[in-house]
């Protein structure tokens, strides 16, 4: 028993001893690296799926491939709008037009004309790709890796265990073969759908090549044996793609992974049996030009990005507005690119932990969860956000942007009940639309980050109009300058004129009983749920959530069985027809499978739709999205809920942070101040000792009675 | 007695194939292969095609059970239920939806689900132990009242409160250790020491307890008696003889639950962020990653299975009157 | 006085059923001097007794509120009523007022102001500030009233409640006196040194300190909300007596799924061996070898699937928590019966080898007769002390299996789903601890008495360890 409290006390004295003894902080998470390093902290919540750009598609895998591949365009870092400058390119490419004949048309030729698009990208000769085996040559010039035995690939689990690595220029058929990689049934590439009806001859490819492997379920499909007809190279740095009719916003999947370079010789190093057993695939170790490549790819754990030592150089950009210069934005401009050296992302599910490390220095930047967003930020009496003066005395800046999205509750159109485009159905519809307060939902779950939606369009996209002028006025009047919503007894006059006095059907006298489905889960769900009852109990109408889970979800979606549901959308790239098409009729969710997940079918609205998609940004394209904006706040056929604004926090040391949603590859611009981390590190994350002290002396007062009476009792029976 | 592991070995195949037949027939109804196709290929714009296409892929184009259009015994084998289970049986676990290989997965988890759950097990012996002596040495007094009363608080929280307050005051509010995270190698203790910590205490009261009746059901045998009356100092009583023969029922206890351990802690995992099998599990039931989870009843069944058999060794082991036949 | 349409959920059937049964089984008990005998020792322990009672003031919350119905719209005409769709229960209707008085957003225990600062006018000027509440401490005119107030309600409360301790004390003196025939002051003087064979101090101590403990809580609760008000302003204190449900059905439906499955395969395959034997070990080595949790999800994924393809069997929100919770009942039950099973096959398959039992076989006695009069008494103490020793183990799982996703439905009120929502809440400065601390103070309180009165349960029921604590 003796024994037992010296080794307690022993251990407790030694934990002592090696907290304050650590060369670093105990608490730090990253255990041998150095504080002052030219390192990155970042954060990732969600294991990414894929790392391949045919198939990468979401946010969060867009972080780390946006850094290594590198689309011919990107978006300027600076600039609002968005403008698209040269990534690879030698010029942001203008399309050429031509009739079914294949004649030359001028740029204004009415879009009916059109038969063709050809758009000409010539790419910057000297760019390279990083360092990888798939380029690694012998003496003879032979690829080393290419034809290796099942042993040498079983001795390799990492791409780093490869001895030698190699590098390649930059060619136009690289691009090329990407596009033909969106065919490939084997990668089941998300935007082969959209493509193939955009892209000459991509739905022939896709054709053909299924066909192939189908008739040889093992064999690697070899694309360069497949033609593609609107994807050609026309000499080593050139190519060209044909697009059938006009499709403006074409020219924005070319800022897109999708349509990166990936070179042959990855695919063919990938191939091998046994590299996928060993998750050595192109869907996890990605090949690109980019300023980073992967260095460390453990999704359970950290991912790290390295910069590329071919990388082919960029400079900071120098343009930008007074308000960039004062925010210091401008400081580095026609310095080369990229700063940081490395950039560790560390996966962290739970919110407590993320917000925590941020806190103490481990991360040098954070997105705000709404629960602790109180202690981040304040409102002004002007309603401007602003940091509190904890956060201030830290050091944290504050970052904020609207996304390029938008959150809206849908009506199911073919409902009985809420669809249909009668009067009374948009009556309903409208009083709905008011009692749903979302100016309190953004105050309560989002502490005020969101802004109540007007209509489709979020703001920074061309057809949004700012302030009062572009308000809802179906749900939304203007009081002293100001957006105000509308009473809820304008709603309850709209419920009765709908046929529904007091929320009951004026002929039979039954309550009106509406059903909203949702996939909200997660902590925050119960409070959501409730909040949305709540709404409706101020029209006396009653509420039954349903939650579901995903695939349930989106299955009554599909097959039109729900009724008020939940949705949101993230756009692609910025312009309106991206928001618009999720109304046009033809993309109806049922029947067609489209993205119109209400349903609404308007000929109204769908000839405006066809006219407005093809039209260049001016004063006649906002005229025809004015009209659009009209006919779908009148019928209703979503509630307008918010769009979400982003608010981050960055530390003292991170510089050139502003916030581009829809650049991905803004990694490249971001510096640090190591020296400045280091030493706040150390000054904020000093251990409390107390606590253990306290607890071994309540240990040894605890124990000491105990072994004294043993030692009296052993006194006595021995 | 290798000719008994061997038995018994086999005995666990047709446990396997029902545990495996069970998990198919219950995720199959809820998940149908549609629905998995849907869930990897995101929200936007998929098409029917696309669906297809991931099906054949990823090997769920065929029918479930019974392949009526085949002939011979590729009825049964051409379908998915063979494709995807029979190749668990020697352990080659294929790939995930998301197109991960499984096998190696699992390989690299066990080391960080182990490094949390072996120390968790054994200090947590130690301490159990040692607590219950302590109980039991001082049995009938207020010492032992207060120490049973004290067990049954502790057994009486919630596991996630001792997750919550540990990371809560240890890591946040007083700056010790890392709040979640893991490492390998000598980095990697200040991950462990926090998650270990709150594994033990959480484990006190039902452990301490349960030892306890198993020390005082021994303290009152005949032969206890008898080295009492040879004179025996009631130390030498305790820790000869009734922490001796006391070990027995709890070493072979704890023997079933040795293999199990590879599969680490569900909770504490994702809590602290240990990228062991325990997450994982929990990603792929959230994720509805139907060949993950597949894969871990697998496992899980086969290394119970495993654990009923060393509890047979052991206690032939330890009781030389027990023979394996 | 509206008239209202009695709901009978699944689970209310199924509590009520088996509170049916527990009043037979105490009828038959009570008529039997050996049966009783064991229960006599139990109702000797202070501890299990103080327990019991917590435990009893539990139960009769988680009653009330299994009796549901629907209120009738208050504008429907008399010849077709009409009925609202929200569920309600006695329960919500003895407590509306903490039902309905929502307030914004989170408060503090107690507090009279919001927790979050907001825009509020004051003198003509938008200032920003924390603004009062709505119903909690509506009443003070001013802030330092608050205490004082406090301080007044909790008294008067709390003597309230000593009061109506103090008059049933005199009723139950009254009744004892008449029916010992002693004098009241000898009664009293017994029941002072705790020398009444019954442990009489504790029981009126517990309940005294029960109905002051309500009396204060309702006193206070009229005027503030007395654990405060989560993310969207409801009374936590609600929130958690509403939990009080779940947690009971949860820890007494499961064991309910499990008996007759333990009792019967445990029963049978010790009693028969043989073949009847290996199809019973094969059935729940299987079932144990694979992980709980991965079962439990599997089949709640399941209920959903079937509660969304017929959406119109279980048309309210409340039906539908309601046949999640009956099917993660018996998902649990399924799972957690083979412990019990083994222990029940192990001892059947010794109590069939003794002398009264091969005797009656050989006198022909059929099976059944021989498992009904001497195998299933004999074990009945086990299966008991099984019953009692799962239920605090199954409430605290259903927090656990809430916080991975496959607990009860995210609407329904439940203890793990308050704790789930304080995952984030702590995140915040200053901490929400309220929500948190009161799951937590509930849930303690429940599963230690549970615990408490499952050890003087099992000391008295268990032979082997009985009389040597």
């Amino acid at each position: 028993m003796v024994r037992i409290g010296a080794i307690l006390l022993g251990t407790g004295l030694l934990g002592l001893g090696l907290l304050a003894g650590c060369p670093d902080n105990s608490n730090n998470p990253y255990p041998g690296s150095k504080a002052d390093a030219n390192v990155l902290y970042s954060a990732f919540s969600e294991r990414p799926k894929h790392l391949d750009p045919a198939r990468s598609y979401s946010a969060n895998e867009a972080e780390f491939t946006g850094q290594i591949y590198e689309p011919p365009l990107q978006y300027h870092f600076l600039k609002r709008p968005y403008t698209l400058v040269p990534l690879t390119a030698e010029a942001v490419p203008r399309p050429r037009y031509f009739d079914a004949a294949g004649k030359a048309l001028p740029d204004d030729a009415p879009a009916a004309s059109i038969a063709e698009s050809a758009y000409e990208i010539r790419i910057r000769p000297g760019i390279r790709y990083q360092p990888h085996p798939a380029f690694a040559r012998d003496a003879a010039g032979r690829y080393r890796y290419h034809s290796l035995a099942a042993a040498d690939i079983a001795k390799n689990t990492r791409i780093q265990d490869f001895e030698h690595s190699g590098t390649r220029e930059l060619v136009a058929a690289d691009y090329v073969y990407q596009i033909k990689r969106l065919a490939n049934p084997r990668l089941s590439s998300p935007i082969f759908g959209l493509m193939s009806e955009h892209i000459v001859g991509l739905k022939a490819l896709g054709e053909a090549l299924e066909k192939a492997a189908k008739a040889d379920p093992d064999a690697a499909l070899k694309l360069d044996d497949f033609p593609l007809d609107g994807a050609e190279v026309v000499d080593r740095h050139t190519y060209r793609i044909r697009i059938k009719g006009k499709y403006p916003q074409f020219i924005y999947w070319l800022a897109m992974p999708f349509f990166a370079p990936v070179p042959w010789e990855a695919e063919a190093f990938y191939a091998q049996p046994g590299m996928a057993d060993r998750n050595l695939t192109l869907d996890w170790q990605p090949v690109g030009t980019g300023p980073y490549y992967l260095a460390e790819n453990d999704p359970n754990r950290r991912m790290v990005l390295k910069k590329n030592p071919h990388f082919h150089g960029e400079a900071h950009p120098a343009e930008g507005s007074e308000e960039d210069r004062r925010a210091g934005l401008l400081a580095d401009a026609g310095k080369l690119l990229p700063f940081v050296d490395e950039a560790v992302y560390s996966l962290e599910k739970e919110t407590i932990p993320y917000w925590s490390k941020f806190l103490q220095g481990y991360y040098d930047s954070s997105g705000i969860s709404s629960d602790s967003f109180d202690q981040a930020v304040q409102f002004t009496s002007g309603g401007d956000p602003q940091l509190t003066d904890s956060m201030r005395e830290q050091d944290i800046h504050l970052i904020t942007a609207v996304s390029a999205s938008i959150w809206y509750v849908g009506f199911n159109m073919l409902d009985p009940v809420v669809g249909g485009l009668g009067e009374d159905r948009q009556k309903l519809r409208q009083a709905l639309s008011i009692a749903f307060d979302y100016d309190e939902f953004i105050s309560i779950f989002l502490n005020g980050r969101g802004i109540p939606a007007q209509g489709p369009i979020p703001p920074g996209l061309f057809g949004y109009v700012e302030g009062v002028a572009g308000l809802n006025p179906y749900v939304y009047e203007a009081r002293d300058g100001q957006i105000q919503r509308r009473p809820i007894e304008t709603a309850r006059k709209l419920l009765a004129e709908a046929g529904y006095p007091n929320g009951r059907n004026a002929k039979t006298g039954e309550p009106l009983v509406l059903y909203f489905d949702t996939m909200a889960s997660g902590p925050d769900a119960k409070s959501r749920l409730d909040w949305m009852k709540k709404q409706l109990d101020k029209l006396n109408v009653q509420l039954v959530v349903r939650g579901t889970d995903y695939n349930r979800f989106q299955d009554k979606i599909r097959k039109g069985n729900a009724q008020l549901f939940e949705w949101g959308w993230n756009a692609d790239y910025p312009d309106p027809e991206n928001f618009l098409f999720l109304l046009y009729g033809p993309h109806k969710k049922v029947a067609s499978g489209g993205e119109n997940a209400a349903n609404y079918d308007s000929t109204e609205f769908n000839s405006l739709f066809e006219r407005m998609k093809d039209m260049d940004n001016g004063p006649a394209r906002q005229q025809v999205i004015d009209a659009m904006l009209e006919i779908v706040r009148r019928d209703a056929p979503w509630i307008f809920a918010y769009y979400p604004k982003s608010f981050g926090l960055r530390h003292g040391w991170v510089h050139n942070v502003k916030p581009n949603l829809m650049a991905n590859n803004t990694l490249k611009y971001r510096r640090i101040d190591p020296d400045l981390r280091a030493s706040r590190r150390a000054e904020w994350n000093r251990p409390v000792l107390w606590p253990i002290i306290l607890l071994v002396a309540a240990l040894v007062a605890v124990i000491a009675p105990a072994v004294i009476g043993w030692r009296r009792h052993e006194g006595k029976t021995a | 007695m290798l000719a008994y592991i061997l038995r018994r070995l086999l005995y666990a195949i047709p446990i396997l194939i029902g545990v495996n037949l069970l998990t198919f027939t219950l995720f199959f109804v809820v998940n149908t292969p549609d629905d998995m196709a849907r869930l990897q290929l995101g929200a936007k714009h998929v098409t029917p095609e696309a669906i297809d296409r991931w099906k054949v892929e990823h090997g769920y184009d065929k029918p479930l059970m019974l392949n009526a259009a085949a002939t011979g015994s590729a009825q049964f084998t051409d379908t998915i239920f063979f494709k995807h289970s029979a190749a668990m049986f020697v352990f080659e676990f294929g790939k995930g939806d998301d197109g991960r290989n499984i096998g190696n997965e699992i390989r690299t988890r066990m080391g960080p689900s182990l490094a949390i759950a072996l120390p968790v097990f054994v200090i947590g012996l130690l301490v159990n132990v040692s607590f219950a002596l302590l109980m039991v040495f001082f049995r009938a007094t207020y010492l032992d009242l207060w120490g049973v009363v004290l067990c049954v608080v502790l057994m009486s929280i919630s596991g996630l409160f001792y997750i919550i307050a540990g990371q809560y005051f240890i890591a946040k509010l007083w700056n010790l250790l890392p709040i979640s995270g893991f490492a390998g190698g000598i980095d990697g203790i200040r991950f462990i020491l926090l998650p270990v910590l709150v594994g033990v205490v959480a484990g006190i009261g039902s452990g301490s307890r349960w030892y306890r009746t198993i020390f005082l059901e021994e303290i009152g045998k005949d032969y206890v008696r008898t080295a009492r009356a040879k004179g025996l100092s009631e130390g030498r009583v305790l820790f000869r003889h009734v922490l001796k023969n006391g070990m027995i029922p709890i070493l072979t206890g704890a023997v079933v639950v040795l293999p199990l351990l590879f599969m680490g802690s569900l909770i504490t995992e994702s809590f602290f962020g240990i990228p062991g099998l325990g997450s994982y599990t929990i990603d792929a039931i959230q994720a509805q990653d139907f060949a993950v989870v597949r894969a871990m009843v697998f496992l899980g069944s086969f290394l119970y299975i495993v654990g009923l058999i060393l509890t047979d060794i052991s206690y032939s082991w330890v009781d030389p009157r027990v023979r394996l036949q | 006085m509206n008239s209202i349409q009695p709901v009978i959920l699944w689970t209310d059937a199924l509590i009520f059923a088996l509170l049916l049964a527990v009043l037979v089984l105490v009828w038959l008990i009570r008529r039997q001097e050996h049966l009783l005998a064991p229960w006599r020792v139990v109702a000797q322990r202070p501890m299990a007794m103080g327990a019991a009672l917590v435990l009893g003031a539990f139960v009769v919350i988680g009653l009330l509120d299994s009796l549901h119905y629907r209120a009738q719209l208050t504008d429907s005409p008399a010849d077709a009523p009409q009925y609202s769709v929200e569920v309600l229960s006695v329960f919500d209707a003895l407590t509306s007022e903490l039902r309905s008085r929502q307030e914004k957003t989170y408060s503090a225990p107690l507090a009279m102001q919001l927790y979050a600062k907001e825009f509020v006018e004051r003198d003509g000027a938008t200032v920003r500030d924390y603004p009062r509440l709505q119903y909690g401490g509506a009443h003070l005119q001013r802030a330092d009233e608050r205490l004082s107030d406090i301080t007044r309600r909790t008294l008067v409360g709390a003597t309230q409640g000593g009061l109506a301790s103090l008059l049933l004390f005199g009723l139950l003196a009254g009744w004892q006196v008449r029916r010992t025939r002693l004098a009241v002051g000898a009664w009293l003087a017994a029941w002072r040194q705790g020398s009444l064979n019954w442990p009489g101090r504790t029981v009126v101590l517990m309940v005294a300190l029960l109905l002051m403990l309500g009396g204060a809580l309702a006193q206070l609760a009229s005027g503030y909300h007395v654990f405060g008000t989560d993310k969207v302003g409801q009374d936590v204190l609600y929130i958690s007596l509403k939990s009080i449900r779940t947690g009971l059905v949860i820890g007494t439906l499961t064991t309910l799924v499990t008996l007759p499955l333990a009792i019967g395969f445990g029963i049978t395959a010790g009693y028969f061996r043989g073949w009847v034997d290996d199809i019973i070990q094969y059935l729940y080595t299987v079932l144990n070898s694979i992980p709980g949790v991965l079962l439990i999800a599997a089949a709640v994924l399941i209920v959903q699937v079937y509660i969304e393809s017929n959406p119109d069997i279980f048309d309210t929100a409340a039906a539908r928590a309601d046949i999640r919770l009956l099917a993660l009942c018996l998902i649990m039950g399924v799972t957690s019966w083979t412990g019990l099973a083994r222990l029940l096959r192990g001892e059947s398959l010794k109590l069939r080898t003794l002398d009264y039992v091969e005797a009656a076989r050989a006198f022909g006695v059929s099976n059944v007769r021989i498992i009904s009069r001497h195998i299933f008494p004999n074990l009945f103490h086990l299966v008991l002390i099984a019953i009692v020793l799962d239920f605090s183990g199954l409430v605290l799982a259903e927090a656990v299996l809430s916080y991975i996703g496959v607990g009860v439905d995210p609407a329904m009120y439940s203890w793990g789903n308050m704790i789930n929502g304080a995952r984030l809440e702590l995140a915040r400065e200053p901490v929400v601890w309220w929500q948190l601390g009161a799951a937590f103070a509930f849930m303690f309180t429940l599963v230690l008495a549970a615990n408490l009165f499952a050890d003087g349960v099992r000391d008295a029921f268990d032979p082997r360890l009985g009389g040597r604590r």
